[in-house]
């Protein structure tokens, strides 16, 4: 598996203010990536750095094997950050025959691409004629031109309506079953949970993960469980190894697990020291409680 | 060096502003011609413009070069915009997402320029050639082909117009408030000028040559205003009783001046770019 992209302790300072603290990563040939974060977390200016648009102020990053500069690198890739940037004058196709001649390649997929992202019939409508979803689709199948090694969606349906954030997705999907390698900035976890394989997760510019969705977290899942003697299931619990902290909502408490446990020993101790559940339920968090939990670190 | 060019081509000739902006240029250049059709009675003597000489070769290298670099501020125009149109529309930031590095760019940006103070100088030559031909006294080939410095001056002040006003547009962002700062350039350099002049270095041609350093005072020496070398305002000056006795010449140093300016204006717009996070 080769790596397209690498960051090495990355740091970006806006005068006292630190948006990227130290962030390392790199993104593997086909996986599909979701960097999360809250708003402000510094996802954008990260991609900025590595795209060439924001100066670092230490650490480093190399596209591919490094032995390229950033801007002839950038001819491979396929990026739209933020809103969707064209000349407003010219027409969808004019526009997408100028990034061709930006990208050096030949302008024969024009309408393939526009053709992709559902635009082919307004290719020779001026651009400021276009509504936000169809600039955003544009900015998408620009980004598709040079048939790229990577493409890098930052918000791509930010401020589209379900339509339009539906057309989106269904684009990206589309993409990404064809194998290209997709980076995909967001804080909406259900779009990231949809097509994502791996995430990088940041906050406040530090990174708090990064891997496969699935081991996301470290954690072994936890129990939701009832009993009719409330006070005996706490204190069992309580002196479980396994279990950490406990916590209680109406009647129901949920136990979470600091090593693997599974629910057949967990009822079988509770039974034997004279328990009986009237609920239990083994549970894993959600990508969202997940995220909340590595976000935040405060309860669920 | 191509690819850029046709870059910068293509981002122009789909946009009506600049094409308008750049065709009234043009067409206002070929009116110099008509200058050649002013008449007018002087109670009984009649009074042809053309007849005074200022077509002559190689005068009409030096006239026409002036009266052709006073209609700069329609090219000066479209450049401005050229480069805060970028940051407006946000486009810059997506040309070196695609791959144009900011070295490119601002490159894209100064051939751009170049190539509209060659085409200007190229038609300016061109006109008035013809308007030379047809009015001059001389057809010596020899006499035509003189003075042609004052094409070369003509070239390197517009060069270094445009550069400014490139620089200009990197460094405001918004083309209204850099043509505004442009005139207020202006301003700063004649009240500069005459604070030295008039107050601090009274009586002594010290003002004088520290403003001749300074950008636009600097580019407006290459070519100088020629009405004074005209026969007939000579004459009657002389018959006045004063004597014209000024320096009309291309200089070696005034070039440079200006080509250093130019030099100075591209290095701080690719420095703002590398400096700037977009």
């Amino acid at each position: 598996m080769s790596t397209i992209l690498r960051l090495d302790n990355l740091t970006k300072k806006f005068g006292p203010v630190t948006a990227v603290k130290n962030l390392s990563f790199s993104i593997e040939k086909g996986n599909v990536y979701g960097i999360l974060g809250p708003n402000g977390s510094g996802k954008s200016t990260t991609l900025g750095i590595v795209l060439n648009v924001v100066n670092k102020t230490s650490g480093d990053f190399h596209w591919f094997d490094g032995s390229q500069s950033t801007h002839e690198a950038l001819q491979k890739v396929g990026a739209i950050i933020e809103r969707p940037n064209f000349y407003p004058y010219m027409t969808a196709a004019q526009n997408l025959e100028l990034v061709c001649k930006i990208k050096k390649v030949a302008p024969n997929k024009i309408d393939e691409k526009l053709e992709l992202v559902g635009l082919l019939n307004r290719r020779n409508s001026k651009f400021r004629t276009f509504s936000l979803g169809m600039k955003q689709r544009l900015a998408i199948g620009s980004a598709l031109l040079n048939d790229p090694e990577i493409l890098i969606l930052d918000e791509p349906t930010n401020g589209l309506d379900p339509q339009g954030i539906h057309q989106i997705r269904e684009i990206i999907t589309r993409i990404a079953a064809g194998g290209t390698t997709i980076l995909l900035a967001s804080h909406l976890l259900d779009e990231v949970e949809k097509v994502c394989t791996h995430v990088v997760i940041i906050r406040k510019g530090e990174k708090l993960y990064s891997g496969p969705v699935d081991q996301m977290n470290a954690s072994f899942g936890f129990f939701e469980l009832k009993a009719a003697n409330e006070e005996k299931l706490l204190a069992l619990l309580n002196s479980h190894p396994a279990i950490g902290k406990v916590t209680q909502k109406g009647e129901i408490y949920t136990a979470f697990l600091e090593e693997p446990l599974e629910p057949e020993a967990l009822n079988t101790y509770l039974f034997e020291n004279g328990l009986s559940l009237s609920q239990l339920v083994k549970r894993k968090e959600s990508l969202e409680e997940q995220f909340l939990l590595l976000t935040n670190q405060t309860a669920i | 060096m191509l690819r850029l060019l046709n870059i910068e081509y293509h981002k122009l000739r789909y946009s009506k502003s600049s094409k308008i902006l750049i065709t009234t240029y043009f067409i206002l250049i070929t009116f110099i011609a008509l200058i050649a059709s002013i008449e007018f009675q002087f109670g009984s003597v009649q009074f042809r413009v053309a007849d005074q000489g200022i077509f002559n070769f190689p005068y009409i290298w030096h006239f026409n070069s002036y009266i052709a670099a006073l209609l700069k501020l329609f090219l000066a125009i479209v450049i401005v915009s050229m480069v805060s149109n970028e940051y407006s529309n946000r486009t810059i930031k997506q040309n070196l997402i695609d791959g144009l590095s900011k070295k490119e760019f601002i490159l894209s940006k100064f051939l751009t320029v170049v190539s509209f103070a060659l085409f200007s100088t190229i038609f300016v030559f061109i006109v008035s050639l013809i308007l030379g031909l047809s009015f001059s006294d001389y057809s010596e080939a020899s006499i035509i082909f003189s003075d042609l410095e004052y094409l070369l001056a003509y070239f390197v002040k517009l060069t270094g117009f445009f550069a400014f006003c490139m620089f200009l547009g990197m460094l405001i962002k918004r083309s209204a408030f850099a043509l505004g700062f442009l005139f207020v350039w202006w301003i700063l350099e004649s009240i500069a000028r005459g604070v030295m002049e008039y107050k601090i270095f009274r009586d002594s041609n010290i003002a004088e040559n520290i403003a001749q350093f300074f950008p636009l005072e600097s580019m407006a020496l290459l070519v100088k205003e020629p009405f004074s070398r005209l026969n007939v305002i000579q004459s009657a000056a002389t018959q006045l009783g004063s004597e014209f006795s000024k320096d009309y010449g291309v200089h070696w140093y005034q070039l440079l001046i200006v080509l250093v300016w130019t030099a100075i204006f591209v290095y701080f717009s690719y420095l703002l770019l590398k400096k700037r996070d977009l």
